[in-house]
């Protein structure tokens, strides 16, 4: 057992965490304040190769494996979530892509999600308007006609999805979960209806949209893998997917921590600093225990997932501490900041506010509940 | 990084789980309702090699890492959290010091028997008016000839009734603050040492608890243990690798009373199924394996980074800190997953939770480890 960093892990870190604190940090308030994509970031970011990390070098990406795509995650997410977000839906997509689609399609597909081809980016269409967590009640159909595939359905929340080179689908090929089946749609195929941008209360430089398919023809060999194995590449995905979200909740909750322990040093009360004042010292301690708890479960499973042993436990606990630990970060942080915490003067509004999101995307907490309540009980004696 | 353990640790690891369900768990109660020091349990684990995990075989130890320590003291306390304080105590608090500090004419006499359980050490910093505030120490040493005489009274001594030795802190000038007190070798039955009635404990009620009387009591210089006003980097370094022991053995107790939780809920029907498949009990299952993960994690990684010879304060502190919030937390959760049969002394979570509590308070209490974590993390975030 080991927990220390490689020396090429840490380089990484320190690659990523400079990067992030000159190109991605400056534009993080503006990007929130007026809903703005970072287009401009996604160049950068596949110059760093942060957009292919979970794609073999063979096929256009960076292959840096999970553990330091988590690592270099948090960085990005400390200094924008919004950016984060958008990197990770890539590297989602691209990863089940490099794992499940043919060589052909992979050829096709893989360089442009792994360049950021025109500022653009990868999307994943899974949850529908009726289903998110419960993904196999979803409705959207794709329909055999000669050697293409006809799409007809709505999906719902679709991060990236107004800027995405790719979309991958997943449709109805048959009944229930073993009737799913995965598509590489282009973003500009016709049909494909890019819905009107959601205003969220967080995240708002990432791109959420609703998008809906009308005859959407795509040819067969844009299907990924089989028939039927869709449900399988979707749960695989979010699997690795939970992966990121606990690093993304790790990056903001990081930032929230670092507001708080410089607004406790600047600002005095009775007398002294805020971080004098114990009631305060021991919200940092919990919000630092925390942390470290979050990073030691991500890197767990990222670690069991670069090995290709099951992980999907753990990718559960990683996601639902992560993401519950973040917004205890967060509510501590802005308590510490008192008014000021409440208005956008400080990023600790903008982290609050970001920090939300994490319980529920990628499977909600509950949801995380579920796989793990399930897990456990398998191992009762 | 590398998630896994090795050969020797998994070794230990099952050796220790084996022993913690076929000796200890089944008479854990027991010892726990008659306050019997478990002595039959304490032999099998010296001749396991379980009393001095980590000093090296040429000075009577084991020879294995602090991690194989945390893993072995968690299966332990997972059998009893009393066999697993009376293990800590004398692997953390007295072997790891007297390794470290110890004269080498000291060595055969004060380290060897303890690190291969023939003997049991205990420590004694504490005082009825200082706990986490070891600075404060009233208990004194003067030096008459070549003979130190201590007075004074030290409380909360785990092994105190078992004890062949004792590790005792004394200040040589109570004016001066930290830096005059002195760690000193006492054995038992020295003239001048007695004994305080046994403490009747919420929990871990089958190790002792007394109090030490000092009173003129004499013993050799060459019992020093280090230089003289080292006391206090004594103490601070044991305690630092004494919360990975307790991290670990808040662990043994949360792990305990999780499987037990578990179990329960498989059997027990209400409204016609059992009651694992009523969500609000699940869920509860699955935040108990994630918070005993987290602290598991802690728990190895600062066991890890004191192998590694790496600064691992803050570690253990984090350590410590969640792995006795987690008992506590989970041993509350298990008794609600019993109803009823939770409260009473037929099922063993209500020991669990009376267990728990102490992890939360010896070693270092959780406010002290709060204001440990606090000045490290504020430093690092503004680094």
């Amino acid at each position: 057992m080991n927990f220390e960093l490689s020396d090429e892990q840490q380089m990484l870190v320190d690659m990523a965490r400079q990067f992030a604190a000159q190109t991605v940090a400056p534009g993080a308030e503006h990007r929130d304040q007026t809903s703005s994509f970072p287009s401009d970031l996604i160049g950068p970011l596949a110059e760093q190769g942060f957009l292919g990390m979970l794609v073999p070098e063979s096929d256009g990406g960076s292959e840096m494996g999970y553990v330091n795509y988590a690592l270099a995650l948090a960085e990005i997410a400390q200094a924008c979530a919004s950016t984060a977000v958008t990197m990770a839906v890539n590297n989602l997509t691209a990863s089940a892509i490099a794992t499940y689609a043919s060589q052909e399609l992979r050829a096709e597909v893989l360089p442009s999600l792994c360049d950021g081809r025109d500022g653009k980016v990868g999307a994943f269409a899974l949850s529908e308007p009726h289903c998110g967590s419960d993904a196999a009640a979803l409705k959207t159909r794709a329909d055999r006609d000669g050697e293409d595939y006809i799409l007809n359905g709505s999906k719902q929340w679709i991060t990236n999805g107004a800027f995405a080179s790719w979309v991958l689908v997943m449709a109805r090929t048959g009944e229930g979960s073993r009737g799913i089946s995965a598509f590489a749609v282009p973003g500009d195929a016709p049909g494909l209806i890019i819905g009107p941008e959601e205003k969220k209360m967080g995240l708002k430089g990432s791109n959420t949209v609703p998008l809906t398919l009308e005859n959407v023809r795509v040819p067969a060999r844009y299907r990924v893998g089989d028939e039927g194995i869709g449900f399988q590449i979707a749960m695989n995905a979010l699997d690795g997917g939970r992966i990121g979200i606990g690093s993304q909740a790790l990056g903001i909750g990081r930032a929230a921590l670092r507001e708080a322990a410089r607004y406790m040093e600047e600002r005095k009360a009775f007398g002294k600093p805020l971080n004098r004042h114990q009631a305060l010292q021991f919200m940092v301690a919990d919000i630092g225990t925390d942390l470290e708890a979050t990073r030691l479960l991500m890197l767990k499973a990222a670690s069991l997932r670069d090995q290709g042993k099951p992980m999907t436990q753990e990718a559960s606990m990683c996601k639902v501490y992560a993401s519950e630990a973040c917004c205890r970060a967060v509510d501590s942080a802005l308590q510490i900041h008192g008014g000021y915490g409440y208005v956008q003067d400080y990023a600790i509004e903008r982290l609050y506010r970001d920090a939300r999101v994490t319980r529920i995307y990628e499977g909600t907490s509950e949801i995380q509940r579920v796989v793990i309540s399930r897990n456990v009980l398998k191992g009762a004696s | 990084m590398d998630f896994t353990l090795n050969e020797e640790q998994q070794m230990f690891k099952d050796t220790c789980a084996s022993l913690a369900d076929d000796m200890l768990a089944p008479k854990a109660g027991e010892w726990d309702q008659g306050h019997i020091y478990p002595t039959d349990a304490i032999a099998t684990m010296a001749e396991m090699g379980l009393m001095g995990v980590a000093i090296p075989d040429s000075e009577g130890g084991t020879g294995a890492d602090n991690l194989t320590y945390a893993i072995t003291m968690e299966e332990i306390s997972r059998g009893c959290a009393s066999c697993g304080v009376i293990m800590s105590v004398n692997n953390s608090l007295y072997c790891d010091p007297v390794h470290r500090f110890a004269r080498p004419e000291q060595r055969a006499e004060w380290l060897a028997p303890y690190a291969s359980g023939e003997k049991l050490g205990a420590f004694a910093l504490t005082e009825p008016g200082n706990g986490s505030d070891a600075a404060a120490m009233r208990t004194t040493a003067e030096l008459e000839g070549d003979e130190y005489v201590l007075n004074g009274t030290k409380a909360w001594i785990t092994n105190a009734y078992e004890a062949d030795a004792f590790i005792v802190f004394a200040t040589t000038d109570r004016s001066a603050g930290h830096r005059a007190v002195s760690a000193f070798l006492v054995a038992t039955g020295t003239p001048g040492l007695s004994l305080g009635k046994k403490e009747d404990k919420l929990g871990i009620r089958a190790s002792s608890t007394a109090q030490l009387f000092f009173e003129n009591c004499r013993i050799p210089a060459a019992n020093l243990l280090g230089e003289i006003g080292e006391g206090f980097k004594v103490a601070m370094g044991t305690l630092d690798g004494g919360r990975i022991g307790i991290a670990a053995q808040a662990l043994g107790i949360a792990e305990a009373a999780f499987r037990a939780a578990r179990d329960y809920s498989l059997e027990r029907k209400t409204f016609g199924k059992p009651i694992a498949e009523h969500q609000a009990i699940a869920f509860k299952l699955a935040d108990m394996a994630t918070r005993i993960e987290v602290a598991r994690l802690l728990t190895h990684q600062a066991a890890q980074l004191k192998d590694a010879k790496a600064d691992y304060g803050k570690a253990s502190a984090m350590a410590k800190l969640a792995a006795a919030e987690t008992a506590m937390w989970v041993t509350t959760q298990a008794i609600q997953v019993f109803g009823g049969n939770g409260y009473v002394t037929e099922y063993p979570v209500e020991r669990h939770f009376r267990d728990a509590k102490i992890t939360e308070i010896y070693e270092g209490t959780s406010e002290v480890q709060r204001i440990v974590i606090a000045r490290a993390v504020l430093e690092e975030a503004l680094r």
